[in-house]
């Protein structure tokens, strides 16, 4: 026998869509930051560099709704998890509000310099850590296991690209020393996205504890609670 | 009846913090000013005033023998059946002082209805338990709209549904929390304005008592409820404000998520975090 307390439900619902446009707030930052570097255009640099506000504001709302929800509902079992895991989400996707604003402040000094080279594997780290953040959201909404392990696969694949650049502009540097301080900011923006990647990680990991009970952090390995 | 002109309903300034913006601004529907209440020569509350506000749950906690139950019972003259009890100071319901000398303490109860702790059904049907109240206040006028009003108050108590075949059969047949659920759809029957519930789901289980929370939750829309509870998570749960009674007296009432997140008052943060005594 299944019966849902409909005003815990409502109000964790709303929880969930405010964490949804927080993390759509912060994809869209990712993304104009990328674009204002990869274009050069300072005006999208701007947007990012000074419009974080809605994102500080709804990490506190949340936070605030999650306090609440603990305090008069006291959740149990998988929706004390839920509002764990959206404590946690909050924090991370506030954190790659943060670095958006890193990446376009790299962009806006990258401007100032000749361009190094064409860019071409940080747009392509810059999609992957969207899609990763992207699918990380989606898997919370849907609490869809299989999409969270996704995520935490494609990690592997935005280290490597950032292996890769950072060994690229070392050539770069090497071979002519005026491009360091250009190269540089490229590479600390790689930093940031792998930084992001590494957060919709901590998304995914949390969407499978609330799920499953299961804590996937640090290569746990999966312990099979049924038998417990 | 009494005559008192109805005061204008000032708006619950300082039960909302300013900065919740969730904060409605609720009329006042009981307005408690400075009252006392004794048993005998015991002095059983201490100059309590308060505001609840209509379309609200406002739940009142605090230790065994702290008078929450008592001043809940005050707000419908529930202790007037209790020899030698006496109250001063006012309570306004609408605007209306209920302790007016001249009040129709009858029509008082009809307007304030009351859920027990323990459940209470006449030895009747289900179907007469609900028609009581307004059989002998003479609230239809014909026997289709009675049967109307009774099926209209066990829909809105939520329990129609595991009825509606057996009406006619004892309500005592019920399960401690249909029963529960009849008494308030017996309380629903004619129509109240307010309705006090002491302690209404401290006699079942679990699930029952989610079902009485849920109740509660709805029936806000159309009603102002003031609850009574040891419970205190059930307070947290299903009401929008708290007071906190110790000693007879109203420590400190307030938004339910504050009184449980961060409370003004050292006394009432020991008690909701299990420090007391």
């Amino acid at each position: 026998m299944e019966r849902v307390v409909r005003h815990f439900q409502e109000e964790l619902d709303v929880l969930k869509s405010r964490l949804l446009e927080m993390g759509g707030l912060a994809e869209q930052r990712v993304r104009r930051a990328v674009q204002g570097l990869a274009e050069r255009e300072h005006d999208l640099i701007e947007s990012v560099l000074i419009g974080d506000e809605p994102i500080n504001a709804l990490q506190l709302e949340i936070d605030d709704r999650c306090l609440k929800l603990l305090a008069l509902h006291q959740p149990m079992a998988t929706d004390l998890r839920a509002v764990m895991a959206a404590v946690k989400i909050n924090t991370d996707l506030e954190r790659v509000g943060d670095l958006a604003v890193n990446i376009a402040e790299a962009a806006k000094r990258y401007a100032m310099h000749p361009p190094v080279k064409k860019l071409i594997d940080i747009p392509k780290m810059a999609d992957i850590a969207q899609a990763m953040l992207r699918d990380a959201l989606d898997s919370y909404v849907k609490r869809d296991m299989a999409l969270a392990r996704q995520v935490l696969h494609q990690d592997d694949s935005l280290d490597a690209l950032k292996t890769q650049i950072f060994r690229e502009l070392l050539s770069f540097m090497l071979k002519d020393p005026s491009t360091i301080e250009a190269a540089l900011d490229l590479i600390l923006v790689s930093r940031h996205l792998e930084r992001i990647g590494d957060h919709a990680t901590n998304v995914a990991e949390d969407v499978i504890f609330m799920v499953s009970a299961r804590d996937v952090r640090h290569n746990a390995p999966e312990p099979d609670l049924q038998r417990n | 009846m009494s005559t008192t002109p109805a005061p204008a309903m000032p708006a619950l300034a300082k039960m909302t913090r300013p900065s919740d913006p969730t904060a409605a601004d609720p009329t006042v529907k009981i307005d408690v000013s400075r009252m006392n209440f004794y048993y005998g020569e015991k002095r059983a509350l201490h100059d309590i005033s308060v505001q609840l506000g209509a379309n609200l749950v406002s739940a009142f906690i605090g230790p065994s023998g702290c008078g929450k139950s008592t001043f809940l019972r005050t707000l419908n003259r529930m202790n007037d059946i209790i020899p030698g009890t006496r109250v001063e100071g006012t309570v306004l319901i609408d605007g209306v002082n209920i302790y007016d000398p001249g009040l129709d303490v009858v029509g008082l109860r009809r307007r304030v209805g009351m859920v027990f702790q323990k459940s209470n059904p006449f030895p009747k049907s289900i179907f007469e338990n609900v028609a009581y109240g307004l059989r002998i206040n003479n609230l239809t006028k014909s026997k289709s709209e009675l049967s109307d009003r009774v099926e209209e108050s066990l829909k809105a108590a939520a329990i129609w549904d595991e009825v509606k075949d057996r009406l006619h059969e004892s309500a005592q047949a019920l399960s401690g929390g249909q029963q529960q659920r009849l008494c308030i759809a017996r309380a629903l029957a004619v129509r109240p304005k307010v309705l006090l519930m002491d302690e209404p789901a401290s006699a079942l289980d679990p699930i029952a008592t989610q079902r009485i929370e849920e109740l509660i939750y709805d029936l806000k829309k159309d009603y102002t409820i003031a609850i009574v509870t040891h419970n205190m998570q059930q307070a947290a749960r299903v009401s929008d404000y708290t007071a906190f009674f110790w000693l007879g007296k109203l420590v400190e009432f307030g938004r339910t998520e504050k009184i449980f997140t961060a409370p003004t008052e050292k006394l009432t943060e020991d008690y909701v975090t299990g420090r007391f005594g």
